[in-house]
């Protein structure tokens, strides 16, 4: 008994460079999309995309995810830069959670998605952590994808059959499932130009701060000279198996002033029929009202953000 | 397949023939033989295994060594400048007891170090919230905050000491 636990565990101790947690795999990282299009055109199926991996790099430790072959897009620059085009912010899918972190230009014209990422795990995270991985991944408790809903974002996806645009809507799919099919890379998300006088804010509950949220949402609010809601935007993360946009709670704010009873009746309409997965961490009831707070609170804070930069 | 990679790792260009899923932590550890990268969970919850790469804290458990090729990476090593002086971080945690076991420390140390690179005068929440990538099961991070806040007070007046010292041109 003794002799065998030595047997197994002497190579492990003694190994030199041999001590490896994942299991195997071929490994390409081409320097331009066009090679990572041939790439994943050959091989589909079978390869995964490595991009950040603060996700992907765990679950092969753990041999949860045993993809026979990465294509690791860290090395393709074009991919992560942000970009302006006519007022509306292109990010690419390589863009780091730290870049977007430390634009001054993105705090100031689409300061939801700064607020988003001030979330995201902790800086050694956001340091490697990519916007293209964080909704290619598609974690429903994630704050990107809820982030992008409520801005209505649109997505670039590219394969050797062209070049697909999806809406947010069309893009997430369900739990850690989108649209991207086997061959196609994520390019780029696309934010609409927003109003400077839009209020913003996300809002969410973890633990602690860094963990995947129990329940979130995000919010953009702009208001008209009589002091009513000219546009409202609402998304729920870990609110279901994609970013959730309650339509009818955003039509209803419309027209009416965002006082705090008009909030209270439209977080309350938000959560209803909300059926959120219950786990160790929270059963389905607490998450609803969970959700129903934060839907509050994001939406009093894009409130009094209201105007800030007219 | 395997595949050469060269790594800078503390000013010592290191070359090893290595399987893709090589991690960069096992890389340092077990290629390079510098142990004082410590490796927890390996998947990048607990901080420990933090190193720098081109400057920036990361989790080396989450990157593999032939990412890391041509790139700049240090670790807790190359903190002390001379066997006999610690580094101003280091002394701190040492005076402060900011730690106990020490197990966490050398992720904490890369960690702080790159932090009070970009915030050489942080509040006790920014402390906070720049620790909170790296767990420690001992010291309950009071000790630590006041260790790191100790540390930027020291490199703070030597930087000021080195500015009024220094000849006009």
């Amino acid at each position: 008994m003794e002799r065998v636990a030595q047997e197994v565990a002497g190579p492990w101790r003694e190994s030199r460079g041999e001590v490896v947690k994942p299991a195997q795999f071929e490994y390409d990282d081409p320097s331009t999309v066009d090679e990572a299009m041939d790439l994943l055109g050959r091989y589909g199926d079978e390869c995964k995309v490595l991009a950040g991996g603060q996700s992907l790099v765990p679950l092969m430790n753990f041999r949860l995810a045993r993809p026979g072959r990465l294509i690791d897009i860290n090395g393709i620059d074009s991919l992560a830069q942000m970009k302006w085009e006519d007022g509306a912010l292109v990010i690419g899918a390589m863009t780091r959670h730290s870049q977007l972190e430390q634009s001054a230009e993105v705090a100031e014209r689409c300061p939801l998605l700064s607020q988003a990422v001030a979330w995201i795990g902790h800086s050694q995270i956001r340091n490697r952590g990519t916007v293209g991985g964080s909704v290619a991944h598609a974690d429903p408790a994630a704050e990107l994808p809820a982030a992008f809903a409520a801005l209505d974002a649109r997505f670039l996806v590219r394969s050797r059959r062209g070049d697909r645009t999806l809406t947010w809507r069309e893009f997430f799919v369900s739990e850690f499932t989108t649209a991207l099919q086997p061959d196609e890379l994520l390019i780029s998300i696309e934010v609409p130009a927003q109003r400077p006088s839009k209020g913003t804010a996300l809002v969410e509950f973890a633990r602690r701060h860094g963990d995947f949220a129990l329940g979130g949402a995000a919010v953009t609010v702009t208001v008209d000279r009589a002091g009513r809601c000219s546009e409202v935007a609402i998304a729920l993360l870990a609110a279901g198996p994609a970013p959730i946009r309650p339509a009818a709670v955003e039509q209803m704010l419309i027209g009416e002033a965002p006082d705090k009873a008009a909030i209270h009746a439209a977080a309350d309409m938000a959560v209803k029929g909300l059926k959120p997965t219950g786990d160790i961490h929270g059963s389905s009831d607490y998450r609803v009202q969970l959700l129903r707070v934060m839907t509050e609170r994001a939406l009093s804070e894009a409130v009094s953000r209201v105007g800030a930069s007219q | 397949m395997s595949r050469a990679v060269s790594i800078q790792i503390n000013g010592r260009v290191i070359t090893a023939e290595v399987e893709p899923r090589l991690l960069l932590a096992d890389f340092i550890r077990d290629v390079a033989g510098l142990t004082g990268t410590h490796l927890g969970c390996e998947h990048g919850v607990c901080g420990a295994c933090t190193v720098q790469v081109d400057g920036q804290p990361v989790r080396s458990c989450l990157m593999f060594a032939v990412q890391a090729a041509g790139r700049q990476v240090r670790t807790v090593e190359a903190m002390a400048p001379s066997e006999k002086t610690l580094h101003p971080l280091q002394q701190a945690f040492h005076e402060c007891h900011a730690l106990q076991c020490g197990f966490c420390t050398p992720g904490i140390l890369m960690s702080m170090e790159a932090f009070l690179h970009d915030e050489p005068d942080p509040t006790p929440e920014r402390i906070r919230s720049a620790l909170a990538g790296n767990l420690c099961r001992c010291t309950g991070y009071q000790n630590i905050i006041t260790a790191v806040r100790l540390a930027a007070d020291r490199m703070l007046k030597d930087e000021s000491n080195a500015r009024l010292t220094e000849p006009t041109a």
